[in-house]
């Protein structure tokens, strides 16, 4: 495997202050590799939107982080903490190093702007230098890197389909050449076949460019074709990570398997689809021991006690999990 | 272009309506106060001025009242809204010719004004919650429930008087002779100055308000968090993305209220007995001048219909999204 | 004559698409209207305003209208707020005042905000041309100048009481509250539990009071203050330039008196000060109340209890957009990180 570019540590984010505060997210480790596209899905709550809006700090108030570390690892030079970045210094890095396309393809785009001009502008902020025909031209390059005819830089987003918009704003994001592509639920608001095209161009984009993707959605179907590494959230906590492949083919956590039986196979051999009963837990009143525990069909004697950890269980180092069914190795586990 | 040529059918609509209630108006009142002005006046009204009178009061009964509706708009085509009683015989329109400049200056000058100052530190306001903006609200909030009329008063009091820089009444020095000339001009601008102050520190809160509003909504859009993600300076964030933003609601709403802060500001030239329309209403209405009362509702109402259409056109260039409507 | 203070129109919630966890339910929600300190104050100082308009002329020391040989006197301790040029009591002419004030207020109010109800619920509802018509009507009426209306309109029925000053404020001032309503009851009317009920085949006006009208509330009490702001301006703009009946008392007539009396140029203060005061104190008070419905309907707009956060190792940070605070302590930094701004890419 590759060498990491970006390290999540032990990282927390809360909503509120003091006795209020709600934690979303708990101590969450995750690792993204240069080049790859790691999937993080889970069901709506689970936390991995407040995951990513908390490790490029643009939650709103009143998110706070709470906790942890967000090491960047530029191409060359040591790595950078983005916790500890000051304003100016985050503003530098952002898009730059990490770019970011959300999940509202209608809302991402300022409505009074021409494209151009929210094309221009992100060039502007971190390539001064740069003259205006340049930056111009490097905005025709990005509209028909995602397939969009250049003359389309005059028009307002409104004049645009979802899937133009949509496609404009994967434009946007490699703008600056990032290294690391935070997507959350990219494609959620399109139709089928127009989120088919955009998935197949940014794999082709992925393979031209070299950057590293985190993807975020709830379809974990999705997930399994088009990503390298997947990890599961549930509760503010990853519960399992393993290559795509293995995940697909043998989860280890219950939560992970009721996934996979939420939706029909593509390929392969007829599932049963059950589905999870019960619904997310409630952040302000999380079950103790494993947080799945009350929906679990599989709960064992610890599970309503006992926290258990994220390690790879016995058998296979590859993959991480974190359920009483598969202890970790105590080494392993912090 | 749809999106103006509606609006323009509507505010014709509009005009028309505020016309024909200008028509009915009169026909309330009680008695006939044509006679008792002829009686006044004996002998100094010529026949063509009676009628003319009869048409507004719709006292000539022997007409129906399509006759009477139709005789009304032809008149009005002519311009003649008839005699002023108070400044009789001058016609109501000469009457509110002299003062129409005067409050087309003072209510549009400050009215423009408010609003920019009012966007701008509501601006602020939004963008930078708990800074010392918001320390200003509840000040403002108070000012603005103080009638702008009282607060004029206070100023007179507080401020102007004997021997003041401030005059406390009357839109030019007493013995000068209205001319573009620059004793004048420099009169009319220091009588203007404390209804100006008035006008604007009563209606200022409004604007930061609602922009602050606007300012706090618009922060949680999408696009606003894109800017973010895209390491855009702060101020461009604010301005561009943000403020650009928030504008086209209070935009809007700057039209739609407009009749109500016209209304406000002109009980302001009552207290300062600036010689606008605001107080020619005052006076037409302690010497029941009722013509000049229909005159003057009629050119406040088609002022405030234009000042509409402008602050439409101005909307128009802001939101990309009116211009192109199919 | 201030502009409605209400922006429910402006903020009617739609959730971005990353609207956080909701951190309350709904019960609490509810308690927290009152409990927001604006609300409260506000609904405090209105209910004492209700409170002097029913007991006001009892507990008045003087009869407004009698004379006395204390001509134009400042604040004393038998005059606490002074007396006019005939020797009448100020503070007593304030207190029995009061009771018109909030009489021609709250009815204007009631009528205001009834037809808007009407007008915007059912143009919002049933749509197509009844809307068209409906939306028309209340775009002519919100454009017109509604106080030069009010002024010609009442200075034409002569020697105007307190009800048709309510009545004629009311007929003319509800085009506001109308538009808000017919923007939301569009809205809701597309919700799923409504068109629910209309699959079900349930009665219009079934469907308009039991699933409609609950959740307009909101948006129909802030209507209601702020038109009660607005009647309550506009009544006393008529006593003041002497258009309805200066015979009774309301504050408005104080200050007519006192303009007319020259009052200003004989330093009598005392005479319009607390006129003035007692509509701005009103004013702010239904304004409060506004604020904390708004802030209700919107939580957004809460003022950010707190806009500086401390975190572990004792710094202050900003809660602010767009920068989520870090509260952990910081780890010694892996490494100068200052150069990179200019580094670029």
């Amino acid at each position: 495997m590759s060498e990491p570019v970006l390290e999540i540590r032990r990282l927390s984010v809360d909503y509120g202050l003091g006795d209020s505060a709600v934690r979303a997210v708990r101590e969450v480790d995750l690792t993204l590799h240069r080049g790859e596209v790691l999937g993080l899905a889970g069901e709506s709550g689970s936390g991995k939107s407040t995951l990513a809006y908390g490790l490029t700090r643009l939650l709103p108030p009143p998110g706070v982080i709470s906790g942890g570390q967000v090491l960047y690892h530029p191409v060359d030079g040591p790595p950078v903490d983005v916790l500890t970045l000051s304003p100016a210094q985050l503003r530098a890095f952002r898009w730059a190093e990490t770019s970011i396309v959300f999940q509202g393809a209608m809302n991402s785009l300022n409505p009074v702007h021409k494209i151009s001009t929210q094309l221009v502008d992100v060039i502007r902020a971190h390539q001064p230098g740069l003259s205006r025909p340049a930056r111009l031209a490097r905005a025709r390059d990005l509209l028909r890197l995602v397939g969009i005819s250049a003359d389309r830089l005059d028009s307002y987003p409104h004049q645009l389909s979802g899937g133009m918009r949509q496609r404009v704003m994967i434009g946007m994001a490699l703008a600056l050449e990032p290294q690391v592509v935070i997507m959350d639920e990219p494609t959620t608001a399109l139709d089928v076949v127009m989120q088919r095209q955009i998935l197949s161009q940014l794999a082709e984009l992925r393979e031209r460019l070299g950057f590293a993707v985190l993807f975020i959605t709830h379809d974990l179907s999705l997930l399994v074709e088009f990503s390298d590494r997947i990890a599961i959230m549930y509760g503010g906590r990853i519960v399992e990570q393993a290559p795509a492949a293995q995940l697909y083919g043998a989860a280890l956590h219950p939560y992970t398997d009721g996934l996979l039986h939420s939706f029909p196979a593509l390929r392969g051999p007829r599932r049963e689809l059950t589905g999870i009963p019960g619904s997310p837990p409630d952040l302000r009143a999380m079950p103790d021991g494993c947080a799945f525990h009350p929906r679990c069909p599989r709960a064992l004697a610890p599970c309503d006690s006992r926290l258990p950890t994220l390690g790879p269980p016995a058998d296979d180092p590859g993959r991480a999990v974190a359920c009483w069914l598969h202890p970790a190795d105590e080494v392993v586990a912090r | 272009m749809t999106f103006l040529l509606r609006r323009l059918a509507f505010y014709l609509f509009t005009a028309w309506a505020a016309l024909t209630i200008n028509f009915f108006i009169p026909r309330m009142i009680p008695g006939d106060p044509v006679k008792s002005l002829v009686s006044r006046f004996q002998g100094q009204l010529s026949t063509d001025a009676i009628h003319s009178l009869y048409v507004l009061f719709g006292l000539d009964s022997d007409d129906s009242l399509w006759d009477q509706y139709v005789d009304y708009w032809r008149q009005l085509a002519h311009g003649d809204l008839g005699l002023s009683f108070t400044a009789f015989p001058s016609p109501v329109s000469e009457v509110i010719g002299d003062a129409l400049p005067w409050t087309l200056i003072l209510v549009g000058v400050t009215t423009a004004v408010s609003f920019v100052l009012g966007t701008g530190l509501g601006v602020l306001a939004g963008w930078r919650r708990g800074s010392w903006v918001d320390g200003l609200l509840p000040v403002t909030t108070f000012l603005s429930s103080v009638p702008y009329f009282w607060l004029g008063l206070v100023a007179i009091a507080v401020l102007a008087g004997p021997g003041s820089f401030f005059p406390s009444s009357g839109g030019y020095e007493p013995g000068l002779v209205p001319a573009l000339d620059s004793i004048f001009l420099g009169s009319a601008v220091q009588h203007s100055l404390l209804p100006a102050a008035t006008i604007l520190i009563s209606s200022m809160s409004g604007w930061i308000l609602s922009m602050r509003n606007m300012m706090v909504t618009v922060a949680a859009e999408d696009y606003i968090t894109v800017a973010h993600a895209k390491g855009l300076p702060e101020r461009r964030v604010a301005m561009s993305y943000a403020a650009r933003n928030a504008l086209l609601p209070n935009v809007a709403g700057f039209a739609l209220s407009l009749g109500l802060i016209v209304g406000g500001t002109l009980l302001v030239e009552i207290v300062f007995s600036y010689p606008g329309l605001g107080f020619l209403l005052f006076r037409a209405v302690s010497a029941k001048d009722y013509p000049l009362m229909q005159g003057i509702f009629l050119v406040i109402t088609l002022s405030v219909l234009v000042a509409n259409l402008l602050a439409d056109v101005v909307y128009l260039f802001l939101d990309p999204r009116t211009r192109k409507e199919g | 004559m201030s502009i409605p203070t209400s922006s429910v129109e402006q903020v009617i919630p739609e959730q971005g698409a990353m609207a956080q966890p909701s951190v309350q339910p709904s019960r609490r929600r509810r308690l927290r209207f009152v409990s927001g300190g604006k609300a409260a104050t506000g609904l405090a100082v209105a209910a004492g305003y209700v409170l002097l308009a029913v007991i006001g002329p009892w507990i008045a020391p003087y009869d407004p209208d009698a004379r006395s040989s204390d001509l134009l006197q400042p604040p004393s301790a038998a005059h606490w707020f002074g007396t006019t040029h005939l020797g009448q009591d100020v503070f007593s002419q304030i207190l029995v005042g009061t009771r018109g004030v909030m009489l021609v207020g709250l009815t204007a109010g009631v009528v205001a905000t009834v037809l808007s109800v009407l007008v915007g619920v059912t143009a919002g509802y049933l749509g197509g041309l009844a809307d068209d018509g409906l939306s028309a009507l209340s775009n002519v009426f919100l454009v017109i100048p509604a106080l030069p209306l009010i002024i010609i309109v009442t200075s034409t029925v002569s020697g105007a009481g307190d009800l048709v000053v309510a009545l004629v404020i009311g007929l003319t001032s509800w085009a506001w509250g109308a538009r808000v309503l017919r923007a939301q009851t569009l809205s809701l009317r597309r919700r799923d539990y409504v068109e629910a009920a209309r699959a079900t085949g349930e009665h219009t006006w079934r469907i308009i009071g039991f699933e409609i009208l609950p959740n307009l509330t909101a948006i129909i009490a802030s209507g209601f203050v702020g038109t009660v702001i607005f009647a309550v301006m506009s009544e006393i703009t008529l006593a003041f330039i002497g258009i309805s009946s200066v015979s009774s008392w309301n504050w408005g007539t104080i200050l007519f008196w006192a303009q007319s009396q020259q009052a200003l140029a004989q330093g009598a203060w005392w005479w319009f000060v607390p006129a003035g005061l007692a509509i701005a104190l009103l004013g702010t008070a239904l304004a409060l109340i506004n604020f904390g419905i708004d802030e209700f309907v919107s939580p957004r707009l809460r003022s950010a209890g707190r806009s500086r956060v401390r975190t572990a190792d004792g710094r202050t940070v900003r809660m602010r957009v767009g920068f989520t605070p870090v509260l952990a302590p910081r780890p010694a930094p892996p490494v100068a990180s200052g150069q990179r701004e200019e580094a670029g890419r």
